[in-house]
């Protein structure tokens, strides 16, 4: 980016973070980043398309069924991401009680729930010709569908409180507490016997999977993490605008000047 | 790999699944940015509104 046309970081040659945890800031910053993941998230997006149909060959055991893991594996990696990351941000503002940091946790729930329901979704879709059924009480499906379940609380909580800033309070004890499932979601297969198999990826081991359905399930992560931060920053702004309507640089924006 | 796209939509007889799983991410990842969208209009526009409310009761308190 071109640091002329970027007032924000103008000023000095370090950026000031701490300036940018002040919403009138951050606001236009946010404006300007929405369109670059927004591209990424295409790009990333054609790239992994193509290399699910027409470049990963076809499962020896799955047959053509198997492609579903091409959206079922990057939604649930983002559901548990966006959780961490969504509960550091509810956390930061419990500790210094930022408004900013509140109102990016509060942007980040109804991401998180969509690519959680996505995960159940597609795995349910995966589940019936595979497994022979929708649904099973496994140790995997039923703690993710509790992660559903803690983003949809968490919405909820934040909704029944009038106030703000008691609200951000609430459902940021009530996500650092969902923080334990993560972890329990991602060991569920190795800890319990379960129906789900493995791990698809692992850190220590080398992937058991042909490279072009890896590398199709990694740019598929990389757009659906890209499309989670255009649409966090979308809705960010809008929490920012709704929850600094009554402050003089919101009435000074050119979108809200008539 | 595909001989033709009759064979491609079929995706060897698992059609239902994968189709009704990439189709229903596909629409929520494109309604779930449109949703945001018109929520920022909302937004805009009641701004604006209470900016106009508030200078037409300057003008008229004149």
């Amino acid at each position: 980016m071109n640091s002329v046309n970027n007032p924000p970081f103008s000023n000095s040659r370090l950026i000031n973070w701490f300036k940018l945890s002040s919403p009138s800031t951050f606001y236009p910053v946010a404006g300007k980043l929405i369109p670059l993941f927004w591209v990424l998230a295409a790009l990333f997006g054609l790239a992994g398309l193509w290399v699910s149909f027409f470049v990963a060959p076809v499962d020896a055991v799955q047959g053509q069924g198997y492609r579903i893991i091409f959206i079922h594996v990057p939604a649930s990696w983002m559901s548990m991401l966006i959780y961490l990351v969504m509960a550091a941000w509810a956390g930061l503002g419990l500790v210094f009680n930022t408004r900013l940091s509140a109102m990016m946790a509060q942007a980040l729930a109804p991401v998180g729930a969509w690519m959680a329901f996505l995960s159940l979704w597609t795995g349910a879709f995966w589940g019936k010709p595979m497994w022979g059924a929708w649904w099973v009480w496994d140790a995997r499906l039923t703690s993710e569908l509790i992660l559903l379940f803690l983003y949809l609380g968490f919405i909820a909580l934040r909704a029944s409180i009038d106030d703000s800033r008691r609200a951000d309070k609430a459902a940021a004890i009530l996500a650092l507490v969902g923080v334990v499932n993560v972890p329990i979601i991602y060991f569920s297969v190795k800890w319990w016997n379960t129906l789900h198999q493995g791990a698809s990826v692992s850190l220590t081991k080398a992937p058991a999977m042909a490279q072009t359905m890896l590398l199709g399930m990694l740019l598929m992560a990389l757009c659906f993490w890209m499309y989670s931060i255009a649409v966090a920053l979308m809705r960010v702004r809008v929490i920012i605008l709704e929850r600094e309507a009554h402050t003089d640089w919101v009435r000074q924006l050119s979108e809200v000047k008539s | 790999m595909w001989n033709s796209p009759a064979e491609f939509f079929a995706m060897g007889g698992y059609a239902l699944y994968v189709w009704s799983s990439f189709g229903v991410c596909a629409l929520v990842l494109l309604l779930e940015p449109l949703l945001v969208r018109s929520r920022f209009k909302v937004a805009v526009r009641r701004l604006k509104q209470e900016q106009l409310a508030e200078q037409f009761d300057r003008e008229s308190g004149q």
